[in-house]
């Protein structure tokens, strides 16, 4: 949709570098504006779209999570507000903006009001290295994935900052379970995605997914077994790790209700408790926007090669295919991950433990290990 | 699974390393604190209003010790000032999972003194509904044990079951919950036209979802992880505590009480071979831990179905309430009588000068007794795995405290 701002301004691109939201400033700006105002603009342009994009994501998933809760329960879950209850979670954002702002009383004030903030605003960060379409971004870091993986890591502090602060027993366990868990899963997470990049070529996801481009927009998917047999195991592991970073079951040790209460979140309330709400519907999301990315082809799918195929590449019908593959991968893994927390069990902390240090990074590994060698000695011979 | 004398980091640590100069060493210059933590009264894991005060090292449980009473409510003190039948609905309250069972436990006790006769339809129904409620209480302990693990979907399930048990019994008298139904000298109506047939329906269909459960919560493989091997309770703790019920069965001890002290019709059911009586046998750990308690509950379900059906078979038209007078005057004397709650041996000990009024009315809850072991088995866990045993006991607080 912003692609129509083919630059008339070459000089000022240059000068700020590439941004879909400045380029289309640039294309529109009137000549009594300075120049220095584009950046500025484009920035909290950018903000904004960023903030209203999470906030219609966390909305939706928490809608869908209820009703895939309900409907896997044998119950129908919200029915009454709107439509089979769609304008549920508006009444839940107004419920929980009128409600008391409660602060502790043993609490240490600043880092309490902090953490719900830092939560919320490093997954903001995260966002903004996520391209919506082709051309439709905050912000092409050639280093993308980077960003997003150094920024949800950093939710991590704002976590550890609540459970401190909230100076509460249940909220301290929670905090240093968020930590361990964490810092177990980060490295897995993290070298399992090595093999998509490693094949791509690419830390940049806009690249990683033109780089899957062809075969009516499915066939070229990394995920398959003819692009690289260690990716479906590196997907696996992926996965998994995922669950973990998001808290999700059956690794939600963190706010874990039957034996913390609420974990780090049991002393907040309000608003401040739906920041961290929506930092976690963010955050998987994202994750799982990052897995169709490295696994499963990105923008690319039938949809969006016949939109290509139609109306030419980058066109206005092309990237809004795009924009709606991408988010429809996203919501498959989290419908994904929604079954997974409706059908299992929690673990312990000790096999959460072992599983990340023992059996998914060197898992992870082995993986690299595979593909590395895949890619240098087998793929030559018929790519 | 290891108990206290494993690991006590606190000591381990403070009395340092000799050396053989004599002197000691403290290798660990950093010493931790244990933290106590009280879980409960609020908490979503103690299964209403009980109190745990854990000693943790980090997430090692060091210590554990249970605090009873924020449910007390004098049940035994009014039964020693009300009236006989007055005190039934009190019976209701105190296991009100399975209020059939404890109408039955105290009706017997009062019959026993008064030594008359239950029309045998009557002796049908209260089996019926004893063992119906067995089932209902057994959803709840497996469900809500689930959730304790994590798993909140079986839970819902076990309720929609318990949703139709709780009809049926709304049906035959009214109440879904606390039901005084099993009365002294009988049960208080009969059953509905119909009823009968409902009841089998209900057990074809339970059939079908207790297979659901047992794929679903106790093949589980997160399930069965986090429930072998914990919590362990070898035969000698178990006679030595005084288990009673699945937990006694959960670590393979023969002993039922519809069996081995035969009441009402169970004698005569157990002849007929209608039911048999899951023992654990330590089939995914050790013998005895949690997930064998666990299953013993799953296992009787079916076996409870077994008896229903047995009752459903043989039953004929007739009376269903002995000729008793509306005021009770209870013959001198005095009667212990224990029958098999869904918790274990719930004991009613009454005692008779020949008034309207008991002297005594004393109360075993199998609870209550079935609690004292968790002291034991908590140090050296996880505080995940002091969850899970907790959630094995199978406690009701009402009863407990009483």
């Amino acid at each position: 949709m912003l692609s129509v701002a083919q630059s008339t301004e070459s000089g000022l691109k240059e000068s700020f570098g590439t941004n879909a939201v400045q380029d289309f400033l640039i294309g529109i700006k009137p000549e009594f504006v300075p120049a220095w105002a584009i950046p500025l603009t484009a920035i909290g342009v950018g903000m904004g779209i960023v903030l209203a994009i999470v906030a219609l994501l966390t909305m939706f998933s928490t809608w869908l999570e209820r009703k895939v809760s309900g409907h896997i329960q044998c119950r129908y879950g919200p029915m009454r507000v709107g439509w089979h209850g769609w304008l549920q979670p508006l009444a839940d954002g107004v419920k929980l903006l009128l409600k008391e702002d409660l602060v502790p009383l043993g609490a240490d004030r600043v880092l309490f009001v902090m953490a719900p903030a830092l939560v919320l605003a490093s997954l903001l960060g995260a966002m903004a290295a996520f391209p919506l379409t082709g051309a439709f971004y905050f912000a092409n870091f050639e280093l993308g994935i980077f960003m997003i993986l150094a920024m949800t890591s950093t939710t991590t502090i704002g976590v550890v900052m609540a459970g401190w602060s909230s100076n509460s027993k249940w909220s301290l366990y929670g905090a240093m379970r968020e930590a361990a868990q964490v810092v177990a899963y980060e490295i897995p997470l993290g070298i399992s995605l090595l093999v998509p990049i490693m094949v791509a070529g690419s830390f940049n996801l806009i690249e990683v997914s033109n780089g899957q481009g062809g075969g009516f927009g499915i066939f070229n998917w990394y995920i398959w077994p003819w692009v690289n047999p260690f990716m479906l195991p590196a997907f696996l592991l992926f996965f998994v790790a995922i669950l973990a970073e998001t808290k999700r079951a059956p690794f939600d040790l963190p706010e874990a209700e039957s034996e913390l209460v609420a974990g780090f979140m049991t002393e907040y309330s309000g608003i401040r408790w739906s920041f961290f709400f929506m930092e976690e519907y963010a955050a998987m999301f994202l994750y799982c926007a990052v897995g169709s990315f490295f696994f499963f082809g990105g923008f690319e799918s039938p949809l969006s090669s016949l939109a290509e195929g139609m109306a030419g590449t980058g066109s206005v019908l092309h990237q809004l295919a795009q924009g709606a593959t991408i988010i429809l991968k996203g919501f498959a893994g989290i419908f994904l991950m929604m079954w997974l927390r409706w059908t299992l069990p929690r673990v312990r902390i000790d096999q959460v433990m072992t599983m990340g240090y023992k059996y998914l990074t060197p898992l992870a590994l082995v993986c690299v290990l595979g593909a590395g060698v895949w890619e240098a000695l087998i793929a030559p011979l018929w790519r | 699974m290891s108990t206290t004398d494993t690991y006590e980091p606190s000591i381990a640590q403070s009395k340092g390393e000799l050396l053989d100069s004599g002197e000691r060493e403290y290798m660990l210059d950093v010493r931790t604190q244990d933290m106590e933590v009280n879980m409960g009264p609020q908490h979503p894991a103690t299964h209403g209003v009980m109190r745990v005060l854990i000693r943790c090292d980090g997430e090692l449980v060091t210590g554990a010790q249970p605090h009873l009473g924020y449910l007390h409510r004098c049940a035994e003190k009014i039964g020693e000032n009300v009236e006989w039948l007055q005190y039934l609905p009190y019976t209701d309250r105190y296991d009100y999972l399975a209020a059939m069972n404890n109408n039955l436990g105290y009706s017997m006790a009062v019959e026993a003194l008064m030594g008359i006769e239950i029309p045998r339809r009557a002796m049908m129904l209260r089996t019926i509904c004893a063992e119906l409620n067995r089932i209902g209480s057994h959803l709840i302990a497996i469900g809500t044990y689930g959730l304790d693990i994590g798993a909140i979907t079986p839970f819902l399930y076990m309720f929609r079951e318990r949703e139709w048990m709780m009809a049926l019994f709304e049906k035959i008298c009214g109440a879904r919950l606390t039901y005084s139904y099993i009365r002294i000298g009988g049960v208080f109506n009969d059953a509905p036209p119909g009823w009968l047939s409902e009841v089998e329906a209900f057990c074809d269909t339970f059939e079908v979802k207790w297979k659901e459960y047992y794929d679903l919560l106790m093949q589980n493989h997160i399930f069965v992880q986090r429930t072998a091997n914990i919590g362990v309770i070898s035969r000698e703790m178990a006679l030595d505590f005084g288990l009673t019920g699945p937990m006694l069965r959960g670590s393979n001890i023969d002993w039922d009480l519809r069996r081995d002290t035969p009441y009402e019709l169970y004698d005569e059911i157990w002849k007929d071979k209608a039911f048999e009586i899951p023992l654990a046998s330590g089939e995914k750990g050790t013998l005895g831990d949690t997930w064998d308690r666990a299953w013993v509950r799953v296992m009787e379900m079916m076996e409870s179905i077994k008896i229903v059906r047995w009752c459903l078979d043989k039953v004929e038209p007739g009376p269903i309430i002995a000729e008793i007078p509306k005021t009770l005057r209870i013959p001198p004397g005095e009667a212990y009588v224990g029958i098999e709650n869904p918790r274990g041996e719930l004991g009613h000990y009454v005692v008779s000068d020949g008034g309207k009024i008991a002297v005594r009315c004393r109360v075993r809850g199998p609870s209550f007794a079935n609690l004292a072991v968790l002291e034991e088995l908590m140090p050296g866990t996880l505080l995940a795995d002091a969850i899970a045993i907790i959630g094995s006991t199978d406690i009701v607080v009402g009863e407990t405290d009483r």
